[in-house]
């Protein structure tokens, strides 16, 4: 009975997995794809509202400690779930008219999803273990989905063989934590008080292994390629619900596991952080290829966000929260528009350079792209304005100001990249004259409800920051 | 009876090894080959620290991390399969369309 009230309390995380189960069955089957991609939507629609309905609750732990239900974790899997359902939506499309479309896509997405969760709510290293895997491997095969690209499959290639390099480094963490505190429970390690080599050094190696996933430089090598290579759609999967996945695991280890030693750990936080800002954005600078700028720039997203963690705090980490929500609603929708792009074949509409004129082309994706972008720039009053304003309010709080004013900087630099390709798409002539195929109706009322998200969110921040405040 | 110190030593000697054949190997498949030697050194890890302390939970983490590591086995052949049909190489210098 004990079992049977836990699989409810996890119940969003059972609704997906049963969903993975039942969708690759039909695909097995040769059900039409619109069977296999509505079936997915359905299920992930039944998970989120669980996990909606579960925000307000109390954390409390499930399976004998091994994950946690409601509070933080209720957030991050409603963070995982809107990830998931927008990519499953914008996934269509793209396949049907880009890549190579097989209906399994959806199946690995929600097994990726599932991974996820776990991760996300994951309060036992072996259950970290699980859920990282479990999503790192689903996002190997998502990122080579179309086998005869040649940059999809190399982009598969070097995700696959750096994550499996970066798992060992992570294992062999856990491994010495568990010689430390003689168990794996996050609990048990944070209770640790004889602090030897195994503690240090498994501590080291976790995060190591954390950094690979959440592509902080100096581990940041794969992500440009990764990023640059995998389909569209997936690339915005990859960039927000995973690196949440991540973020959310990485709160609960060094507010759990780490708590002893996280004036040591912020130390280290803080420099990774500053790496992160300050290389994400310089090398955004100079890219020339839409897809590669936003990996950039998502790199260094991930450094706003590890300022957020350097800081330690309760509102650190709850602005944390609000910045992995807004990151995953604009920059979905922006790899949403240059999902759009690609349908175009006469030109590579990766490129930044084709992009002149594209803004009068199909206006209104021109427009929702700019706000998304406006909104990475962190202009008010959208939502990534927001979002940085909590993260770098709890870096001065926490007395970390030279860490929040290198934040503001960097922000502002960023600016220029993010800037450039709305200059080149209204202030340049286009070199040759070409149509965009259609929108298509359910892709842009996807686009729109995620630029109207990011509009009136960043409006009225208040609605989502009360709901964490509450925790 | 040997003590444990030999045990980890061995296996953090097989996890060096292994980190430095995945540094510096060309072939994909050498290379993640070397990835399984790390894993299986951190098996060993996790074995000898579960049987010194006589606690049996590391030993089922071992179980896991070869579910893994057989799951991650199976897409990684496939992805060099892929590669090898597009590229007709497995040598990663020379799989390099991806570069600024």
């Amino acid at each position: 009975m004990e079992l049977l009230n836990d699989i409810n309390l996890y119940l969003p995380a059972t609704v997906i997995a049963i969903a993975g189960l039942v969708v690759m069955m039909l695909s097995a089957f040769r059900a039409s794809h619109s069977t296999v991609l509505w079936t997915s939507v359905s299920f992930t629609a039944v998970a989120l509202a669980r996990a909606v309905a579960d925000l307000g609750t109390e954390t409390q732990l499930v399976f004998h400690d091994m994950a946690a239900v409601g509070g933080m974790a209720a957030f991050g899997t409603v963070i995982i779930l809107l990830g998931t359902i927008f990519t499953l939506l914008l996934s269509k499309d793209y396949f049907e008219k880009v890549g190579e479309y097989h209906s399994e896509v959806y199946a690995i997405i929600l097994f990726a999803t599932v991974g996820m969760i776990v991760l996300a709510t994951a309060t036992n290293l072996v259950t970290v273990f699980l859920g990282l895997e479990t999503m790192s491997i689903a996002l190997y095969v998502l990122a080579g989905v179309n086998k005869t690209d040649k940059r999809s499959i190399e982009a598969a290639l070097k995700y696959f063989l750096l994550g499996a390099f970066s798992t060992g480094f992570f294992l062999y963490g856990i491994a010495l934590l568990y010689g430390a505190a003689g168990s794996t429970s996050l609990e048990a390690i944070g209770a640790v008080t004889d602090k030897g080599l195994f503690y240090w050094a498994g501590a080291a190696l976790l995060l190591t292994g954390f950094f690979f996933k959440i592509s902080a430089v100096p581990f940041h090598m794969w992500t440009p390629d990764v990023y640059q290579g995998s389909p569209t759609p997936i690339t915005g999967y990859m960039a927000t619900a995973a690196k949440t996945a991540g973020f959310f695991s990485l709160i609960f280890i060094l507010s759990r596991a780490l708590g002893t030693s996280v004036d040591q750990w912020s130390e280290v936080i803080k420099v990774i952080a500053v790496l992160t800002m300050v290389f994400g954005n310089i090398i955004a600078l100079v890219q020339t290829n839409v897809k590669r700028m936003l990996a950039y720039s998502s790199i260094a997203h991930a450094g706003y966000v590890l300022v957020g963690l350097a800081a330690g705090t309760e509102a650190g980490y709850t602005a944390v929260q609000f910045y992995l929500f807004a990151y995953t609603i604009m920059n979905i929708g922006a790899f949403g528009v240059i999902a759009y792009y690609e349908r175009y074949k006469g030109l590579d509409l990766t490129e930044l350079d084709n992009f002149a004129g594209l803004g009068f082309k199909q206006p209104m994706m021109a427009v929702m792209l700019s706000i998304f972008l406006f909104s990475l720039v962190g202009i008010p009053p959208l939502l990534g304005f927001a979002g940085k304003y909590l993260v770098f309010a709890a870096a001065v709080q926490a007395n970390l100001i030279s860490l929040a004013v290198i934040g503001v900087l960097t922000s502002a630099a960023a600016a220029y990249y993010y800037l450039r390709v709305m200059v080149y798409m209204y202030m340049r002539d286009a070199h040759t004259e070409f149509e965009l195929p259609a929108v298509g109706l359910t892709y842009s009322l996807v686009i729109g409800f995620l630029a109207v998200l990011t509009v009136a969110l960043g409006v009225m921040p208040w609605t989502v920051a009360d709901l964490l405040a509450a925790f | 009876m040997l003590s444990l110190t030999w045990f980890l030593a061995l296996s953090a000697i097989l996890f060096a090894i292994g980190t430095i054949g995945v540094l510096t190997r060309k072939n994909a498949i050498v290379i993640f080959m070397s990835v399984e030697l790390m894993l299986n050194a951190v098996n060993l890890t996790l074995v000898a620290f579960s049987s010194f302390m006589g606690d049996i939970h590391g030993q089922i983490l071992v179980f896991f991390s070869l579910c893994v590591a057989a799951a991650e086995a199976a897409v990684g052949l496939a992805i060099v399969i892929a590669i090898f049909r597009n590229n007709l190489t497995v040598d990663i210098t020379k799989i390099k369309l991806l570069r600024w």
